[in-house]
């Protein structure tokens, strides 16, 4: 039996010029309720972008962006307390411990319970040895699952995920990984995945949308996908993607 | 405006606070410096009194009152730059945080320090050159208002210019009030300034508050115009200036610099 869904997330047409140069051109994707969709493509494809323009973070030229059925541009501060990102590249202020980082994230949410709350993800995290540490002198590694804390504290509906696993080493990125499905299964998360390591974006990802150069040139499950271009995995999808994309800019 | 959301900064500011003795020396080291170097300067100049009346009285009480809208300036800016260093915009703007909520919690943290600067600076006054800043009056607590007032001014809008041009401007949370000091004639009248000078301290509402407390000071006067003057311009100006920051915040989000305005 299928019978549709109403998206979580809704893009339509979604551009972003940036003087003559286009770095988002009319991209166009929804995100299903309770999906991980990943976001493929090769540095400059437009995947920072998208999601800066998600998170509000960056006003499109054109295009539409709905989430929950709400508009972003004139329903930001509803559709972000129900949203929430994370980013190897961003950091959380330094001189904060890690716990004081997470109350000031759960007040910025206007969280109820919030002893409990930051209690229960630091243990879903596995965070307790570090959770009095001041942020700049964890690890790398740490670095990110306070990251990731951040992200699950607010307990959003949609969850941004910029290479979350870049900097862990395979036991905690595979302990990672484990813990986004379960969120998947047990709350209805969806999530918008972006990474480089192809065999994660095969396990992680429903569906995969992939950009080239701000367009996007393919989506669907990463076995329709492979089967599309006629390669023998994703990864080779992405190189060849990647090395026409290269071709083409320096000519 | 969510109330929590305002908090959340304000403590996010003061855990940073809590643990950083230079942050804190900060606040407390340069005003005390001002005061002890221009103390000292006052009671050498005080020898000439008989030639420049009032001379004491006005000049220590000027230098509390411009170190009060230096640190409410600097109360905004530095607590937008803390953010910066930090990386944190992202995070902050991502989220349901509105930029007015923003603006109410860098408030906040100004009024904060503007306490505790005034606190420091009028007991030390006291103890070590037996000046009570008090003794302007009535008059202070509106003259206080519209200082900070003024220095929030300044500090929104070079904010918005940090915001906007990026880190390489952040030089100017520090040195674009000094460009207001000469209009603000802080320790010396208006009249001594040039004609065409005159013109641009006059719409400055520092200017027309330090004229109003030399006028307390030396005659005693109500300095009911000045001070009108003061209010007149500051709501102005800060219509002018949340407009600028809106706009600026507009510009930076088309572009995409509130994402790189760190790097």
């Amino acid at each position: 039996m299928s019978f549709m869904v109403n998206p979580v997330l809704k893009v339509s047409q979604l551009t972003k010029r940036f003087g003559d140069f286009t770095a988002v051109d009319g991209v166009s994707f929804e995100i299903r309720p309770g999906e991980i969709l990943g976001l493929l493509g090769p540095n400059g494809a437009g995947k920072t972008t998208t999601i800066q323009m998600l998170l509000g973070l960056v006003t499109p030229t054109s295009g539409m962006i709905e989430v929950f059925g709400l508009d972003l541009s004139t329903h930001r501060e509803e559709i972000l307390q129900q949203v929430n990102f994370s980013s190897t590249y961003i950091s959380m202020p330094q001189a904060l411990t890690v716990e004081e980082n997470l109350w000031v994230v759960a007040r910025l949410y206007g969280l109820s319970d919030l002893a409990q709350r930051i209690d229960r993800v630091v243990r879903k995290l596995e965070m307790e040895e570090f959770r009095r540490k001041v942020t700049r002198k964890l690890s790398s590694g740490q670095m990110t699952r306070l990251a990731l804390a951040k992200a699950i504290l607010t307990e959003p509906r949609i969850l941004f995920l910029d290479e979350p696993t870049a900097s862990l080493d395979p036991d905690v990125a595979n302990k990672i990984r484990g813990l986004l499905k379960d969120e998947q299964r047990s709350s209805g998360l969806s999530i918008l995945y972006t990474s480089h390591n192809m065999r994660e974006m095969e396990e992680m990802s429903d569906r995969i949308v992939f950009l080239q150069r701000g367009r996007l040139v393919a989506e669907g499950t990463a076995q329709a996908i492979v089967d599309r271009f006629g390669q023998t995995d994703l990864e080779e999808v992405f190189l060849k993607l990647a090395r026409e994309s290269t071709v083409s800019m320096s000519s | 405006m969510k109330l929590h959301r305002v908090t959340a900064l304000i403590f996010r500011h003061l855990y940073l606070y809590r643990r950083s003795l230079p942050r804190i020396m900060e606040i407390f080291y340069w005003p005390f410096l001002d005061l002890v170097i221009w103390g000292f300067i006052t009671l050498y100049l005080a020898r000439y009194q008989p030639q420049l009346p009032g001379f004491v009285t006005f000049f220590l009480g000027a230098l509390i009152l411009w170190d009060i809208l230096f640190r409410a300036q600097q109360g905004i800016t530095i607590t937008f730059l803390e953010e910066l260093w930090a990386r944190n915009l992202m995070n902050l703007f991502a989220s349901p945080l509105k930029p007015s909520e923003f603006l109410v919690a860098t408030i906040a943290m100004s009024i904060m320090k503007v306490t505790a600067v005034s606190i420091v600076m009028a007991v030390c006054a006291l103890v070590f050159y037996s000046y009570n800043v008090l003794m302007i009056g009535l008059w202070l607590g509106p003259f206080i208002l519209n200082l900070v007032v003024t220095g929030w001014i300044i500090g929104v809008f070079t904010t918005s210019l940090i915001m906007r041009f990026g880190q390489e401007a952040e030089v100017l949370a520090w040195s674009m009030v000094f460009l207001f000091q000469p209009i603000s004639c802080v320790f010396y009248p208006l009249e001594v300034l040039p004609a065409w000078l005159q013109g641009i301290a006059w719409v400055n509402p520092a200017a027309h508050i330090f004229e109003g407390m030399r006028a307390v000071l030396t005659t005693g006067q109500a300095p009911l115009g000045d001070l009108a003057w003061a209010v007149g311009l500051n709501g102005v100006l800060v219509i002018g200036v949340v407009g600028w920051f809106y706009r600026t915040m507009a510009y930076c989000k088309d572009q995409g610099l509130l994402v790189r305005v760190g790097e």
